[in-house]
């Protein structure tokens, strides 16, 4: 079942056209990752799930609902954190979940308003008011509201932002744990990509406002086209005689170090040709991971 | 929609800001009565230098009727000030706070959140306006005691019996919250613009302070505005004091004198606060929450 | 030359023997008064001052010989003439230290009246000169004219009814200059207010009275020191 479908959704501010015709589907169930560099147009979209942004095209549903006509009865039923968790400073952690309970329909009660401030580990600081907590403190009391009403749909956009080590495995732990045993639905994205990899079972990446891929996340990395990261005696020499040979197709444009998207086979074939031009390979080091994935997406698109 | 409005009064009174105009007004009213219980024999003195060379004034003067008339005058000069600090804050500064965001996606219209947010303001300054009330009027009849009301005007002089005051005073109240509704909505309609907290406190401050200055300004040019200028009408509660005569120049008590300039000045004021409301929604219904 | 003299002091001592011999209607006049030693008479108020909007109010009107008299509005504010009202018929009278002179008759109101002067005898006084109009048959006052040292000119006028026996009014109006009042707009705070102007205009009247029109009194049942 399709939670969400985007339809060639346009949202352009001025001259911008910040997102550009973007579709895609959320199935129930799903982790889904939503990926883009800063300025790629995630937030917009995101802002535009949550009727926060009007979309200046394309259609939006939810649930099987225009977000547009149906905003209230999809809204009950999402839950989101937006960015930064920007919350009262002058409220106490359990004031807001207090609070926020009292704009949902479904009745929220004390007991499970506790039980909530123990999911995001703040039930020791419940009572201290926002303005002493610390970013990571905000941010998991953030999500603690956007779990309060038990929503089918869980969008939250940079939920590890802030976060120290232990603080982003344990939101990767929660967000499993939504998706696996309490079967939710969750839109997350991140600038750190390797959270992505290891939370989504789908993703989406989205550059300048366009869709550059999407889909499981398994078939998007083929094991078969791995990225290398390469370290010789001469990268200067190196680079030129790649750029100069056959192996110049799969030569990535990176800032730093001599990087190739080259199928597993070929390996060899390379180490060969750079001995032939001179060039002694020290080290090869294989990254067939998303974040490489990405940045050799978002690479050949610049 | 009852659901925000409690949401927005629970935040509204754990503000610090909220608790600064009920310290000021406190502040101001108490250094007043203080000012005149010790030293108001000689203001009124100077007040009535006039009326003693002809006549003699018995009884008691300086009584708490007369003590919250003053007050009002100087008070709701100012008031509008003091709610402003919060009306222009409702949007922007939950824009600014970044809370916003929060707000607008929960399961609630937009136009369902302005109408909360401006019931919730219009309830602090109704409150905001009791508490005035209760020390201008009540702690001064305590204070003071009571009398009739000796009021003097700029050209002439109305006494009130003192059976025929409170009511004025209800009258006036209404009437101020009215003017101080129209300043909610007017901060309203600023805070939904602007997406910080300082523009919109110091825009409907200026803009209150600027049309005061045009409403007050005796200068022909101005007068054809006057008339559509809220401020002209802000300061018309003096009107349920003022009274009318019979032919015997017997003052008529329970009158009063202009009640027609009242009910103008009331719709003046309600027509800019609906203006200011609906415009505030649309201007909320169209934006895009990039905070 | 000496004849002269003589006639001149003749006339003088004449006139200085008709000063201060009590006109025969005044000592009427005053046994009157006489039989009041004090009362309390209650009545109701109505202030006539083109710059005061004031409404009828009910007062009460204490007197006690020889010259004690106070007005106090029922619980309220009042306004009365300044220094005025203390110079009402009975104190006027009661301080006997004054001369009379007879100024001839005058009609008023279909009532033909003597018109007596009095010039106090006594420095003190607060009055310099006091004009009264008395019906000679039934020995009431019906009009005084008082110019004092320092409140200006008061006229008051009389009406009797049910106590005239005891020469005590059943109305009394105190006419008197009025003087300009003004407060500035940044005392009063009432700026921007263009009907002020005309309304101005409109109080220009410069003469002001207070009425008082009593329904009762209580005559002789004692008054303490204190009302006063």
């Amino acid at each position: 079942m399709s939670v969400i479908q985007v339809n060639n959704v346009s949202k352009h501010f001025g001259a911008l056209k910040a997102v550009n015709g973007l579709s895609f589907e959320v199935q129930a169930g799903q982790v889904f990752g939503f990926l883009g560099q800063n300025g790629s147009g995630k937030s917009t979209t995101i802002r535009m799930l949550l009727s926060l942004i009007h979309p200046t095209s394309g259609s939006i549903e939810i649930f099987g609902h225009s977000i547009q006509s149906n905003r209230n009865k999809v809204l009950e039923e999402i839950g989101a954190i937006i960015e930064r968790p920007d919350l009262y400073p002058y409220l106490s952690a359990r004031e807001h979940l207090q609070l926020f309970s009292k704009l949902r329909s479904k009745k929220i009660t004390s007991s499970s308003i506790e039980d909530t401030l123990i999911k995001v580990g703040l039930q020791d600081r419940a009572k201290d008011k926002v303005q002493t907590f610390s970013l990571g403190m905000k941010q998991r009391l953030g999500i603690g509201i956007a779990l309060l009403h038990n929503p089918s749909l869980i969008i939250l956009d940079e939920p590890t932002n802030g976060l120290d080590p232990q603080g982003i495995s344990d939101i990767r732990n929660l967000i499993q744990h939504l998706a696996k045993e309490e079967g939710k639905t969750v839109l997350v994205s991140s600038h750190i990509l390797s959270e992505i990899e290891q939370m989504a079972s789908h993703i989406l990446i989205l550059h300048k406002g366009k869709k550059l891929a999407d889909g499981p996340i398994q078939t998007l990395l083929d094991p078969n086209k791995m990225i290398v990261h390469i370290t010789t005696t001469n990268d200067a020499q190196a680079l030129q005689v790649i750029l100069a040979g056959s192996f110049s197709n799969y030569l990535l444009k990176r800032a730093e170090g001599i990087y190739l998207s080259i199928p597993h086979f070929e390996i060899p074939l390379l180490n060969q040709f750079l001995i032939n031009a001179g060039v002694g390979l020290i080290n090869v080091e294989s990254r067939n991971s998303l974040e490489d994935y990405f940045l050799q997406l978002t690479s050949n698109t610049n | 929609m009852k659901a925000i409005i409690s949401f927005e009064l629970y935040k509204i009174f754990r503000r610090p800001r909220t608790y600064i105009a009920f310290g000021a007004i406190a502040a101001l009213i108490i250094v007043i009565q203080f000012g005149l219980k010790v030293d108001g024999q000689s203001y009124a003195a100077f007040l009535m230098k006039d009326i003693n060379d002809t006549l003699t004034v018995d009884g008691k003067v300086l009584n708490g009727y007369l003590i919250c008339y003053i007050l009002l005058q100087l008070l709701l000069v100012h008031v509008p000030l003091l709610v402003a600090l919060i009306a222009a804050d409702m949007i922007s500064g939950e824009a600014n706070l970044g809370t916003l965001r929060l707000l607008f996606s929960t399961p609630f219209t937009r136009t369902q959140w302005v109408l909360g947010k401006f019931v919730a303001a219009s309830i602090y300054t109704i409150v905001l306006l009791i508490w005035l009330a209760f020390l201008a009027l009540f702690v001064s009849m305590w204070v003071f005691g009571t009398d009739d009301l000796f009021l003097m005007k700029s050209n002439y002089v109305v006494l009130i019996q003192q059976n025929d005051v409170l009511w004025r005073y209800v009258g006036a109240f209404v009437f101020a919250s009215f003017a101080l509704l129209t300043v909610t909505s007017l901060g309203f309609l600023m805070s939904s613009i602007a997406n910080n907290s300082i523009g919109p406190i110091v825009g409907t401050m200026s803009a209150i302070v600027f049309f005061t200055i045009l409403s007050t300004l005796n200068i022909p040019l101005f007068s054809v505005i006057k008339p559509y200028l809220f401020t002209t009408h802000m300061n018309n509660w003096k009107e349920f004091f003022d009274i009318q005569v019979n032919d015997n120049n017997e003052a008529i008590t329970g009158s009063i004198l202009n009640v027609a300039k009242i009910k103008t000045s009331l719709m003046v004021l309600s027509i800019h606060i609906v203006l200011f409301v609906a415009t505030a929604v649309y201007i909320t219904k169209k934006k895009d929450i990039l905070s | 030359m000496r004849y002269k003299l003589i006639v001149i002091f003749s006339l003088m001592f004449y006139a200085t023997a008709s000063f201060s011999q009590v006109d025969p209607l005044i000592e009427k006049v005053s046994k009157k008064l006489a039989l009041v030693n004090d009362y309390v008479g209650e009545g109701v108020m109505k202030t006539d001052v083109s710059f005061i909007k004031a409404s009828l109010g009910k007062v009460k009107v204490y007197f006690k010989k020889p010259n004690l008299l106070k007005v106090k509005k029922d619980g309220g504010i009042s306004l009365l003439p300044k220094g005025g009202v203390s110079l009402t018929i009975n104190t006027l009278l009661n301080t006997k230290q004054y001369s009379t002179i007879p100024s001839g008759t005058q009609v008023l109101n279909g009532k033909t009246l003597t018109v007596l002067k009095l010039i106090p005898t006594d420095d003190n006084l607060d009055w310099v000169i006091a004009t009264l109009w008395i019906d000679p048959v039934e020995a009431l006052v019906y009009k005084t004219a008082t110019t004092t040292k320092e409140n200006g000119s008061y006229e008051i006028t009389m009406q009797y009814g049910a106590y005239a026996n005891y020469g005590l009014a059943s109305k009394i109006i105190f006419s008197f200059n009025t003087k300009d009042y003004k407060l500035p707009n940044g005392i009063t705070l009432e700026f921007g207010d263009d009907d002020a102007a005309a309304k101005q205009k409109a109080l220009k009247n410069k003469k002001g009275t207070v009425e008082i029109t009593f329904n009762n009194y209580i005559i002789n049942k004692g008054v303490s020191n204190s009302m006063f």
